[in-house]
């Protein structure tokens, strides 16, 4: 990928967020391309739920600048909202609803009308070979089930970017992989996708990746260069040598 | 001696099964790891050991106490860490801690020296309320309080989930200084590359334990030829691997593809097949297998069944 001539779909120049004292987010710059598998790592407490909610719009920045599908983060939270999807490993569907009724439920608030709606349950359970578990509530699901389903509601409205925090914790071998095939699939199709993880083979299957330390982004490149840049076999290594740095914690 | 003895441990709730005939031995002094993603039926069998929950059948022993009998001096030597974070969160950390120690009638000081390597790390907050300590500092007083009464045996259920690699580190580094003490550990992960901090571990899934062994014997007993395979174009590889007349499994691992074959097919026909297919870059080798590996090998023969 030519990252020199894609379309930008976030574009962040010296974004910071301070509470009180304490800078969570110092400065940090950098663009992501459309159509890229973009990884944002970094220890607990390093800054990137701070960084993802200014991203989002949920949170204005102290200072700086970014821009998310063409948004400006300070006046067009709004907008930014329906270019987005966002799924976490806390927070993804509601366990008391039937799988059909989140699909429902989420495709209303991510804008969809009604016959959308339908057409796109219908599509979405076929592909993940879910028909079967229509009117099943979400809680009685496997989490690895689950965790497929939710990733396939944040992309039902064909966001441009889409969020994913620590989408596969607790997720097994086999799951966590296809997991990782919807992301590609969805890559494909050119939405954009921002992850965060703690599983370090997960790194390995991005484009590009960047390392938080303390607020800052201390590393940003292709898994490949990283690794070339700081003589590691994998990217667990180059977390390690770059989060040991790390002052503080949380 | 075994410190923990589980026998054709059973338990459902209502129509779903969370253990079935869970048989295991855990001599003392051991760390022994139960390694296996969420819904493998770990916590249960926590939750058995440490005398909250009965089984449907079966019996176990920790110290060669058994958990229902003895279940009050079952809780006077063992520790338990719940995976949810559970002490108490309006009280301060050193109030959490004195409370521990209380209830199991001594004191912090008296058993100090055995929390003080992970105590420090906390003790600059001691005044501040359990429930504004960040992840990780909740995760290190939670295993203070587990500790304070100097159990014989130790229960972690998934200390480290959600925890970022070097803080993970950070945390087996902990549990080798207490097996160093003498405590027996038993703990949790959903990290398969935790499994090697461990003197044995049981893979286990859907309530059922898969394999129990060292990490090493875990991995010598995989059975077949390990390959990693490498090409410009990763996505494309995969399908195509998986197209490949005589592969068995072929899942993405990391910057390789992990690729077993039915028969010893040779490195010279893959690479001639993905020439053919139009790859650039190939690049074939042979590799030892991961507990990941393992894992994964397990599940795809369960599902060949």
């Amino acid at each position: 990928m030519n990252a020199g001539t894609m379309n930008k779909v976030i574009e962040t120049r010296l974004l910071t967020k301070r509470f009180g004292s304490f800078t969570a987010v110092n400065g940090i710059s950098f663009e992501v391309s459309e159509g890229e598998i973009f990884g944002f790592l970094g220890a607990n407490g390093a800054g990137k739920t701070t960084a993802m909610r200014m991203l989002c719009g949920l949170s204005v920045p102290t200072s700086g600048e970014a821009r998310v599908a063409g948004c400006d983060v300070y006046k067009e939270t709004e907008q930014i909202k329906r270019h987005i999807g966002y799924m976490s490993q806390k927070f993804s569907l509601y366990g008391d609803l039937k799988v059909w009724e989140n699909i429902r439920l989420f495709g209303g608030i991510y804008g969809l009308r009604g016959k959308q709606i339908a057409a796109k349950t219908d599509e979405l359970l076929h592909d993940l070979n879910l028909e079967s578990e229509r009117n099943t509530f979400v809680d009685s699901l496997p989490l690895g089930w689950k965790q497929k389903l939710a990733f396939s509601v944040a992309v039902i409205h064909e966001p441009r970017i889409v969020f994913l925090d620590e989408p596969t914790g607790g997720v097994d071998p086999i799951t966590r992989r296809q997991f990782w095939e919807l992301i590609y699939k969805a890559a494909n199709r050119g939405i954009t996708v921002f992850v965060t993880t703690h599983y370090m083979d997960e790194a390995e299957y991005c484009n590009r990746v960047s390392v938080m330390v303390d607020g800052y982004i201390e590393a940003l490149d292709t898994p490949e260069a990283l690794k070339a840049r700081f003589e590691a076999d994998s990217m667990g290594q180059v977390f390690h040598a770059l989060a040991r740095r790390a002052r503080r914690s949380e | 001696m075994n410190q923990i003895e589980i026998e054709h441990i059973t338990k459902s709730y209502g129509n779903v099964p969370a253990l079935r005939d869970i048989c295991l031995r855990i001599e003392s002094g051991e760390l022994f790891g139960l390694i296996g993603p969420d819904g493998a039926g770990k916590t249960t069998l926590f939750r058995i050991l440490t005398t909250l929950l009965l089984a449907d059948e079966g019996r176990a022993a920790v110290c060669g106490l058994d958990v229902v009998k003895d279940m009050a001096a079952v809780r006077r030597i063992a520790g338990y860490m719940p995976g949810r974070f559970s002490l108490y969160q309006d009280l301060t950390v050193e109030e959490n801690l004195t409370f521990f120690a209380t209830v199991f009638h001594t004191t912090v000081r008296e058993n100090y020296e055995l929390i003080r390597d992970i105590y420090v790390q906390i003790e600059p907050f001691k005044k501040r309320r359990a429930g504004k300590l960040s992840g990780g500092m909740k995760q290190k007083l939670a295993l203070c309080c587990a500790l304070i009464h100097r159990p014989q045996v130790l229960f972690l259920d998934e200390p480290t989930t959600g925890v970022d690699p070097v803080s993970r580190m950070e945390f087996w580094d902990m549990l080798d200084r207490l097996k160093e003490q003498g405590i027996t550990v038993m703990v949790s992960t959903p990290y398969m590359d935790e499994a090697s901090r461990c003197n044995r571990i049981a893979l286990m899934r859907g309530g059922q334990c898969l394999q129990t062994d060292t990490p090493d014997g875990i991995r010598a007993s995989f059975g077949k030829t390990l390959w990693a395979v490498r090409a410009a174009d990763m996505y494309h590889l995969l399908d195509d691997l998986r197209a490949f007349s005589a592969a068995f499994s072929c899942y993405a691992f990391g910057d390789t593809h992990h690729l077993t074959l039915k028969e010893e097919a040779n490195e010279k026909e893959l690479a001639a097949y993905l020439q053919q297919k139009g790859h650039t870059n190939i690049r074939i080798k042979t590799i030892l297998p991961t507990i990941e590996d393992c894992f994964i090998m397990n599940d795809e023969c369960r599902n060949d069944e």
